[in-house]
């Protein structure tokens, strides 16, 4: 089966220090990938990288079938985004932010009406379709940036935090909508700090100082360490590793 | 995929709670506002006067200044040092000294001396005042010859007039020499500050990150920051167009269409210029002190206030590289002179190249990956 996303030995450089230190790992089609770490653990420079917007200081990768070095604006095509920071243009209306984004990525402009009135329906908000985006409250931004990032279809969708600050039954309804958005073959690549998130996915990495420390279905994850939640796998990491650089 | 660029432009313009009253304001501020306080005609020259002499000459003389109308009398007094006093205390700016035996002298010998001493903090305003002063005497002393002449019948002596004919400009009215260069001031601000602060504020909002990580290429992005700006300066020219026909009757003696086919590569050039600032600056800030340096510095040396051929080698140099400069050389031109393209072929090639060159960096400076 083709990989929605194969990276080798993915390497970030600020200066002398290492935000992504050779990472390696495969996202399949379809496949909802969680991407775990703490703040400053590297995740969002990684994520970066493979959405084409920073170019990394060694490794090689592909994203969608294109080459991350080579071919980053064809990656770009075929990928949706939606960044940690909300950011989509808060001067216009819900409609006007679908109808641009809609454009930029070629979805041909008859469909954009119908397609935005069902995706409005989809999420039960046909009522703020003329709603300036500023006015909306955080659960609704979060909701809208990620139709946003999938209307065209991509292939992938990288999520930077998506549920950051919202409340946990707008989170649930956010998940909600990734399954959704998995269903329809769309893989999913979604960063968090939320452990019990982390139980949603099908397969976690868990990044630790740059490094990918441990990659596997929650499931084997638990067993392997022997515990009971995700929660206590992050911490183990996170205590073996304390302890490794403290023996360093 | 540019149009939806350009609707969004557009919309986030006029939804600016301040740009679109910019766009109208700013015309009137400049046109309206600008020439009377931009001008180097001196009125109203504070005078002292010290008259030693006291005689019917000197009186006539102190009289034909006054009422010249270029001068305000502020005091007479007896000695040169009770005058100093008075421009020491700000109250005069130049003291005119009619020394003792001034009509004697002027009868008996034919010559007299005065002295004019000009406060020269100000240095337009004493240069102006005593040359204005110097012509009124000499036309005084012309009078008098000519009296002298009539009274004695003998044969005239030879004297030179000049009649200057000023070309263009015939009334030297300081205003039509502004205006048309205000014009310029106003396509630079307006059409300089709009791209930059707009590529700022998305940096500063995020939003260009989700522009980043679409497929629109650089070039597409930058053209549609620019053509807005394209409209909104012709607007705005046009509205100063408007203006200086209807405030100072000033029309251009040229045609309109050179101007705006000169206009629409100057906008180019001082939005590519605006744009590259973007590029470089990750807040307002940033951007606008880094604008307003160069702008000043562009204003400065524009010509706009003194004549480019008057500066030193050195600043002629630099001036090759400012674009104002060229711009308002053929707005004065048009609007004055009545060239025609083709006398501006040298201008409007250099006007060309800054817009290609600026824009090509504000392309290649944007980088959507780092």
């Amino acid at each position: 089966m083709k990989k929605a996303i194969e990276v080798e030995n993915l390497t970030k450089r600020f200066g002398s220090f290492t935000a992504v230190n050779a990472i390696s790992f495969d996202v399949a089609q379809g496949e909802i990938f969680g991407f775990l770490g703490a703040n400053g653990a590297g995740k969002t420079t990684a994520m970066r990288m493979l959405c084409g917007l920073s170019r990394p200081t060694s490794g090689k990768g592909a994203v969608a079938g294109f080459d991350m070095i080579r071919q980053p604006e064809e990656i770009k095509r075929h990928i949706g985004y939606m960044s940690q920071r909300f950011s989509l243009y808060e001067d216009l209306a819900v409609w006007e932010n679908i109808r641009l984004f809609a454009g930029i990525y070629g979805v041909p402009e008859k469909e954009i009406a119908p397609r935005t009135d069902g995706m409005l329906a989809r999420i039960g908000f046909e009522s703020g379709r003329n709603t300036r985006v500023k006015e909306l409250p955080l659960g609704w931004k979060q909701k809208l940036s990620f139709a946003v990032a999938i209307f065209h279809e991509p292939k992938i969708v990288f999520l930077d935090e998506p549920t950051g600050g919202v409340d946990p039954l707008t989170r649930r309804r956010f998940w909600e909508m990734i399954y959704d958005a998995a269903d329809r073959g769309i893989s999913v690549f979604v960063t968090t700090h939320y452990m019990d998130e982390a139980e949603y996915c099908n397969r976690v990495s868990i990044m630790v100082d740059g490094r990918i420390d441990a990659l596997d279905t929650p499931k084997n994850l638990k067993q392997q360490f022997g515990v009971r939640s995700m929660d206590e796998v992050f911490h183990r990491l996170a205590r073996e590793n304390a302890l490794t650089s403290n023996a360093n | 995929m540019l149009r939806f660029l350009i609707e969004k432009e557009f919309k986030q313009i006029i939804r600016h709670p301040f740009i679109p009253k910019l766009i109208f304001v700013f015309p009137c501020m400049v046109m309206l506002v600008f020439p009377w306080a931009a001008t180097f005609e001196i009125r109203d020259v504070n005078l002292s006067i010290v008259d030693s002499d006291r005689s019917t000459y000197s009186t006539r003389l102190a009289q034909k200044i006054v009422s010249s109308g270029y001068f305000r009398l502020t005091d007479v007094s007896s000695t040169y040092p009770e005058a100093l006093q008075s421009i020491e205390n700000h109250i005069s700016d130049l003291v005119l000294t009619i020394g003792q035996g001034f009509e004697r002298d002027l009868v008996r010998e034919g010559s007299a001396k005065l002295m004019i001493a000009a406060n020269s903090v100000n240095g337009t305003k004493s240069g102006m005042g005593s040359s204005y002063l110097s012509a009124i005497i000499r036309d005084f002393a012309d009078d008098l010859r000519s009296e002298q002449g009539q009274m004695q019948g003998a044969e005239a002596v030879p004297v030179i007039h000049i009649a200057p004919q000023y070309r263009f400009n015939p009334h030297l009215d300081y205003k039509v020499y502004m205006a048309p260069a205000l014009m310029v001031i106003l396509l630079t601000l307006l059409c300089g500050f709009l791209p930059a602060l707009s590529i700022v504020s998305e940096k500063e909002a995020g939003t260009i990150e989700q522009m980043n990580v679409t497929p629109v290429s650089k070039f597409r992005f930058i053209l549609a920051k620019l053509i807005p700006c394209w409209l909104i300066g012709f607007v705005a020219l046009s509205l100063s167009f408007g203006l200086a026909a209807l405030i100072y009757h000033l029309f251009p003696a040229g045609s309109l269409l050179t101007i705006y086919c000169f206009a629409s590569i100057f906008v180019l050039v001082v939005s590519g210029f605006g744009l590259v600032v973007s590029n470089y600056s990750a807040t307002m800030q940033q951007a606008m002190f880094v604008m307003m340096f160069f702008l000043i510095l562009f204003i400065l040396m524009s010509g706009l206030f003194t004549p480019v051929r008057s500066m030193p080698a050195w600043a002629q140099t630099i001036t090759a590289i400012n674009p104002l400069r060229y711009f308002i050389e053929m707005m004065r031109m048009v609007y004055l002179k009545g060239s025609a393209l083709a006398d501006m072929g040298f201008q409007m090639i250099a006007l060309a190249v800054f817009a290609v060159f600026f824009n090509l960096w504000a392309v290649f400076s944007y980088k959507k990956t780092n």
